[in-house]
């Protein structure tokens, strides 16, 4: 599976009239695999719902029978757990209301960095969140929760008052009002969903880069060419490792972004 | 499978019908946003019906039994202030013990030594007593014993300075034949005579 898109490429290189390399383009990500057009069921979908079950089954066997002595699999579910509940909920959202988000910020957070790590984990190797559509789908999610959160606490028209800072001059509203519901309504999720997946997106196609091209100057390369390839496989493992880490970051900011924004929502004043 | 993606991604190449792999990225695929929000509210079911609520019951299990052994840590530690404070208790009260009966001791002592002062003066006035009556006896005996002495030697004396008439006239005045006279009549005692003699 890993090698879908480099065997498309190689083929393609192979296949072609011979003109040379075919650099990697976006076209590449999208890859169904029955099915064509908006509602074929794509490779990302597979590792995604591959993803679901590894998380919930793994989870559900760490803590089955949750002790107070926790055992290996359950002490490491719980540095997770601990992680997203104390590190990012209780300390964002504050020890009143940060228990009911907790499963939220959890789940969310373990779906994102284990389908980010999906991406230099062979034989996966794709990251599904390179895929727009499940940027979305998640920001949506926060989107409707942060809002929806709001309204219940200060009702529909407290909500939209609470966006505004108050206590400022009144010609200063006429510019800041647009701003701020522009801010709530369109950067926030806006950004949150680019980010995730442009990182995603672009971390991803710097390792097929690297590893296509490298591939590419080793096999059909002259001998300065060869060693330049190797070069290049080289620079694909130092990426792949920095991947690592801004996957397990990017899953970070989103699940800190989300509880921020809710934290925004629940707050009693600006 | 690499096989099978090549194909498929030929036969789309060559039908060139599907256009969505040129689609911009940041357009979305309705069929993965729908996916996505389906498999995310899985994941959720799962995390918040079977996980977390078993996580957080063993975080307050855990807190429980963290707050028991404190607990019994501090019940521990009140029994240890109550045996010091009782043992602190029982030495105070044996301090005042200690100390009334050094008290009565003292007080005791001291009616000891009243008592034996007493007990000596009254030994000491007993003693000078003595020493005064058997002076005063002897006093008088010295006194009898000087008087009888000085009327001798009075006698004596007087004798020698009146022997040589007296020892005439009495002979002529017949004073010897008086007295050796009374002395036969009784009147006069040989011893005392002897005894003057």
């Amino acid at each position: 599976m890993s090698l879908n898109v480099l065997g498309a490429i190689s083929l393609a290189a192979e296949g072609g009239e011979g003109e040379g390399f075919h650099a990697p383009t976006p076209a590449e990500f999208y890859q169904p695999l029955i099915g064509h057009g908006d509602f074929a069921i794509t490779r990302p979908m597979v590792v995604l719902a591959l993803s679901v079950g590894l998380i919930a089954w793994v989870l559900v066997a760490t803590t089955k029978r949750a002790a107070v002595v926790p055992g290996k699999g359950q002490w490491v579910t719980e540095s997770a757990y601990n992680f997203v509940r104390n590190g990012v909920a209780r300390d964002i959202i504050g020890s009143k209301d940060f228990l009911r988000f907790v499963p939220l910020l959890f789940s969310m957070f373990m779906l994102i960095v284990v389908n980010n790590l999906f991406g230099i984990i062979p034989p996966i190797q794709y990251p599904t969140m390179s895929r727009i559509g499940f940027p979305i789908a998640l920001t949506l999610l926060v989107f409707v929760i942060y809002h929806a959160v709001g309204i219940k606490k200060s009702g529909a028209w407290g909500h939209i008052k609470h966006m505004i800072p108050p206590g400022l001059p009144k010609g200063i509203y006429v510019l800041i009002i647009p701003l701020e519901l522009l801010t709530y309504f369109v950067t926030r999720p806006l950004t949150l969903a680019l980010r995730l997946f442009g990182n995603m997106f672009a971390g991803h196609m710097l390792l097929l880069l690297f590893i296509t091209g490298g591939e590419y100057m080793v096999i059909h390369g002259s001998f300065g060419l060869k060693i330049a390839g190797v070069g290049s496989f080289g620079m694909a493992l130092v990426l792949t490792a920095f991947e690592a880490l801004i996957e397990f970051l990017q899953a970070y900011i989103f699940t800190l972004l989300a509880a921020t924004y809710i934290a925004g929502s629940l707050a009693d004043e600006h | 499978m690499q096989h099978f993606t090549g194909i498929t991604q030929v036969v789309v190449a060559a039908t060139a019908e599907d256009k969505t792999g040129d689609r911009l990225p940041i357009l979305p695929l309705w069929g993965e946003l729908i996916f996505g929000i389906i498999a995310f509210a899985i994941l959720y079911w799962v995390v918040a019906t079977k996980v977390v609520p078993n996580l957080e019951k063993a975080y307050a299990e855990r807190t429980a039994a963290i707050e028991g052994g404190m607990q019994q840590a501090e019940e521990a530690q009140q029994q240890a202030q109550a045996a010091l404070e009782q043992y602190q208790a029982q030495l105070t009260e044996a301090r005042a013990e200690a100390a009334r009966i050094r008290e009565e001791a003292r007080e005791q002592g001291a009616a000891i030594v009243v008592e034996m002062r007493g007990h000596a003066q009254a030994e000491s006035a007993r003693i000078t007593e003595a020493a005064h009556k058997q002076i005063e006896a002897e006093r008088q005996q010295a006194v009898v014993s000087l008087r009888a002495e000085v009327g001798r030697l009075s006698t004596d004396l007087a004798s020698r300075i009146v022997g040589e008439s007296l020892h005439e006239e009495t002979r002529q005045k017949g004073i010897v034949d008086r007295f050796l006279a009374e002395l036969e009549a009784g009147d006069i005692q040989p011893e005392k005579v002897g005894e003057d003699a």
